[in-house]
């Protein structure tokens, strides 16, 4: 079972990796926060299986820290760049 | 078969390592602030892996609700500042003088003295060591509090925690020093699911950083983390503009500032009577004053790093001191 | 034995969608197709992965936290993908629809 969670993880962290392609190579500023948002629940689904490969529930908390806090930068970015257009 | 754990610790750290070098060698600002924020991320796992999960709160608090809010504000004002603001593809703003050679050399120099330090420190450190993790077990009971990290951090090391808020508070009375005056941009129209998820995420975050404060006495936790994630309240209320800061709540934001520091040097102070030393807290009334101090510590880191964020102290300026970036 | 099994084929299939997010957000033309990319496939994504891990919870306290933290992925990921829309929307040109 810890095999094949490790397997899992190694996946979803390849995805993210795979998504930096899009940071680097975005044309507009909004294409990157996307692709940051992607690697915040991402990072959700690691801690969430690590939690249990590692038996550690206080990971519980750091993913919930990462689920409720994901929309600050997205939130500044949208409300900051929205000066310029208003 | 190789432990897929090993194989994605290694691709964990390679790709730090890669972000960290593209973050310092990507032209275009805005992509460099987003590649931090990932890096911010990749590092709070990182710590997970390595069996920190305090650090990792802390990270994934500081890093994923202060720090992107905070470099994207700098970039904004960046803009403002060099009157770049209304072109459309100012976002891709690169420095405008570059740094002198000299100061890069001088820089240079620097980081490779605390590389080869580090590196030295790194051989020289024994393989296998026990390190502190027996000592700090045997003094547990003389604590007060049940988690290893948050004995250290408020008993047995209170000193360096002092410090660490200390420098919150020079920070921020460097910023409240350099900006001066109202923020004069209207509220943004975010839209009613803005709305909705405000009203149901923002209440959340408050309970989440109190129970972070209040779980740190048995687990992973405390005052930074719960602090940190308080903040992200705080930025979320000014950038909505839910909260507009006035002149008149210095008073109430300066009392904030100075809780966490004064409380905890009184208490230092006031214990080391009677044959202690400074932070020696009497056993019986330990878990008390930790819990007092953390949580007057948590308002005052919250109150900072969101006046930080905000930027500068509110007064009521002159007409002709006017400015609207913000 | 059945509940680990369960939980694996969960498990498995939200990464499936991981995937397809990400090779939306790379393939996909415009930031309106990505968005609706990301938005949904880790939004399911995410779901089965917390019900699978949830089957593997040693206490009902952590069932009960998995399900909080996915509840706000789920809500925040669908307000962020909004605004982005709207932001982008607002600054620049719309959807194309050829």
């Amino acid at each position: 079972m810890t095999t094949y969670l490790g397997v899992i993880l190694v996946i979803l962290l390849a995805s993210i990796l795979a998504g930096l392609v899009r940071v680097l190579r975005g044309r507009t500023p909004a294409e990157r926060m996307i692709a940051a948002q992607l690697f915040g629940t991402a990072a959700v689904a690691i801690l969430l299986i690590l939690s249990q490969v590692m038996d550690l529930p206080a990971l519980l908390d750091v993913a919930m820290v990462f689920a409720l806090l994901a929309a600050v930068t997205l939130v500044a970015f949208v409300v900051l760049a929205s000066r310029r257009i208003e | 078969m190789t432990d897929p754990l090993v194989i994605f610790d290694l691709l964990l750290g390679l790709s730090i390592v890669a972000l960290a070098l593209a973050v310092l060698s990507v032209r275009d600002l805005f992509a460099a602030i987003v590649l931090f924020v990932i890096f911010g991320l990749l590092s709070a796992l990182a710590w997970v892996r390595l069996s920190a999960p305090d650090v990792a709160l802390a990270e994934a608090a500081i890093g994923t609700g202060v720090t992107g809010a905070l470099l994207l504000k700098t970039l904004h004002h960046l803009r403002y500042v060099t009157g770049t603001l209304d072109r459309p593809e100012a976002m891709n703003l690169t420095p405008v003088t570059p740094v002198p050679m000299p100061v890069l050399w001088v820089n240079a120099a620097f980081c490779g003295l605390i590389a080869l330090g580090l590196a030295v420190a790194f051989l020289e450190a024994p393989k296998v060591g026990p390190g502190f993790d027996a000592l700090v077990a045997e003094a547990m009971p003389a604590s007060g509090v049940d988690h290893p990290v948050t004995a250290v951090l408020l008993n047995f090391r209170a000193y360096d925690t002092l410090m660490e808020v200390v420098v919150l508070l020079a920070a921020v009375i460097a910023v409240w020093q350099v900006e001066r005056g109202l923020s004069e941009a209207p509220a943004p129209h975010l839209g009613e699911v803005w709305q909705g998820f405000a009203r149901l995420a923002l209440p959340a975050i408050v309970v989440v950083g109190t129970y972070l404060l209040w779980v740190g006495a048995e687990a992973p936790g405390g005052a930074f983390q719960g602090g940190a994630v308080l903040a992200s309240v705080g930025l979320l209320l000014l950038l909505s503009r839910f909260y507009v800061p006035q002149p008149a709540h210095r008073g109430i934001a300066r009392l904030a500032f100075v809780l966490g520091t004064g409380v905890f040097s009184a208490v230092a102070l006031l214990v080391s009577g009677g044959g202690r030393v400074a932070f020696e807290y009497p056993l019986e009334h330990a878990k008390t004053l930790i819990l007092l101090i953390e949580g007057l510590v948590t308002i005052s880191i919250a109150v900072t790093l969101a006046a930080l964020f905000h930027g500068r102290e509110p007064v009521a300026l002159g007409e002709e001191e006017r400015r609207n970036d913000t | 034995m059945m509940l680990e099994s369960l939980s694996m084929i969960l498990i498995a299939l939200g990464t499936v969608f991981f995937i397809a997010g990400t090779v939306g957000l790379l393939r996909f033309p415009d930031i309106y197709c990505r968005l609706h990319a990301l938005t949904k496939a880790d939004g399911l994504g995410l779901a089965l992965i917390a019900l699978g891990v949830a089957l593997l919870a040693d206490s009902m306290g952590e069932v009960f936290r998995i399900i909080l933290i996915w509840f706000f992925v789920a809500v925040a990921s669908a307000t962020c993908g909004h605004l982005i829309a709207r932001y982008e929307r607002r600054s620049g040109e719309g959807p194309s629809y050829d």
